[in-house]
């Protein structure tokens, strides 16, 4: 019960940490609009974290410039833009797809392919060695009395 | 047959043979997409003389490296020897971009510490940074005679990366 109540403090402190990571400002239009543009994108000091949660130095003065060029008119592409441009594709969570990225936003698929196809020819080829089988009167009658058997076994145990 | 049970070994193999390129690689060290472009404007106060001003454009015609500093940063104490000599080598001139420091406080570090900068420019706010792309404090540009930026180094530099990097490329960018 201890434990339960010390992990429910653990997270609703961090709960707590994470909302003051946005600093809230004025408007509260330009506000969403950040946090649905910089969830997207990576902290580059802290790269686990998305630029709208992090506390760091330097998501703070992103967040800042970001909330600049809203309120300047900038379109959210032409802010993912100023981002790209200075950080790299690193700093979007979603990678463009482009002749590099191929592989990152085909190649899952492409593995899953290859596995279909090899569980597929492994089937087949398993059920084509079962058909095969033929039995025989006496084979069929041995089966019959292990399955008795086993059957007695299992009430009996 | 017997060669089928070697499948999963191999596919382990391959596997750790990724997981060992991928741990062994610096995830902070980012390409830049800033090489070979542009080096963005700037015309911010200088460091030790805040009437005065310092913009790349008054560099053209020289090839120069843009060193990101500040006081508070634990690993440009680290790299400043390093610093010294690539000044004290007169191969290109070192300018400093102090990153969101106190004028005191870099001055002071400066004078305690040996100055390897021509000047620095003090970047109060980190507005310069962000045009740069600094997210690791220091970081090191190499810009060449028409303003472009040739290489970045991200973290402090190395004897090695100041030898085998940046002394062959300032050459050979003196020689164009």
């Amino acid at each position: 019960m201890k434990k339960l109540l010390f992990i429910m403090l653990c997270t609703f402190s961090l709960m707590v940490c994470a909302k003051d990571a946005v600093p809230l400002a004025e408007d509260p239009l330009i506000e969403q609009r950040l946090i649905s543009i910089s969830e997207e994108m990576r902290c580059l000091v802290c790269q686990n974290e998305s630029l709208a949660g992090s506390r760091s130095d330097l998501a703070n003065d992103l967040r800042r410039e970001i909330r600049t060029l809203i309120r300047e008119g900038k379109s959210d592409d032409q802010i993912r833009n100023f981002m790209v441009e200075r950080y790299g594709d690193f700093v979007l969570y979603r990678p463009p797809v482009k002749p590099i990225t191929w592989i990152l936003w085909i190649g899952p698929f492409v593995i899953l392919m290859i596995g279909i196809a090899g569980l597929f020819v492994y089937l087949r080829r398993r059920n084509s060695r079962v058909l095969n089988i033929t039995l025989s009167a006496e084979d069929n009658q041995k089966i019959d009395a292990l399955l008795n058997n086993a059957g007695k076994e299992g009430r009996d145990s | 047959m017997k060669a089928k049970f070697l499948i999963p070994l191999a596919l382990f193999i391959v596997l750790v043979i990724f997981l060992a390129i991928g741990l062994n690689r610096d995830p902070h060290e980012l390409p830049s997409p800033l090489i070979n472009k542009l080096a963005p404007a700037f015309d911010i106060p200088q460091l030790s003389e805040p009437n005065k001003t310092f913009s790349p454009a008054s560099m053209k015609g020289q090839v120069w490296v843009l060193n990101v500093w500040a006081s508070w940063c634990v690993a440009c104490r680290e790299e400043h020897p390093v610093l010294v000599e690539l000044a004290k080598s007169e191969m290109a001139p070192v300018i400093g971009l102090d990153y969101k420091d106190q004028r005191a406080d870099a001055l002071a570090m400066l004078a305690k510490q040996g100055n390897p900068y021509l000047l620095s420019a003090f970047d109060a706010n980190g507005r310069v940074g962000i045009d740069y792309g600094v997210y690791g404090v220091p970081e090191t540009y190499v810009i060449d005679k028409a303003g472009i930026i040739r290489f970045k180094h991200i973290g402090p530099i190395t004897p090695a990366v100041l030898n085998q990097k940046i002394y062959p490329l300032l050459s050979e960018l003196k020689k164009s």
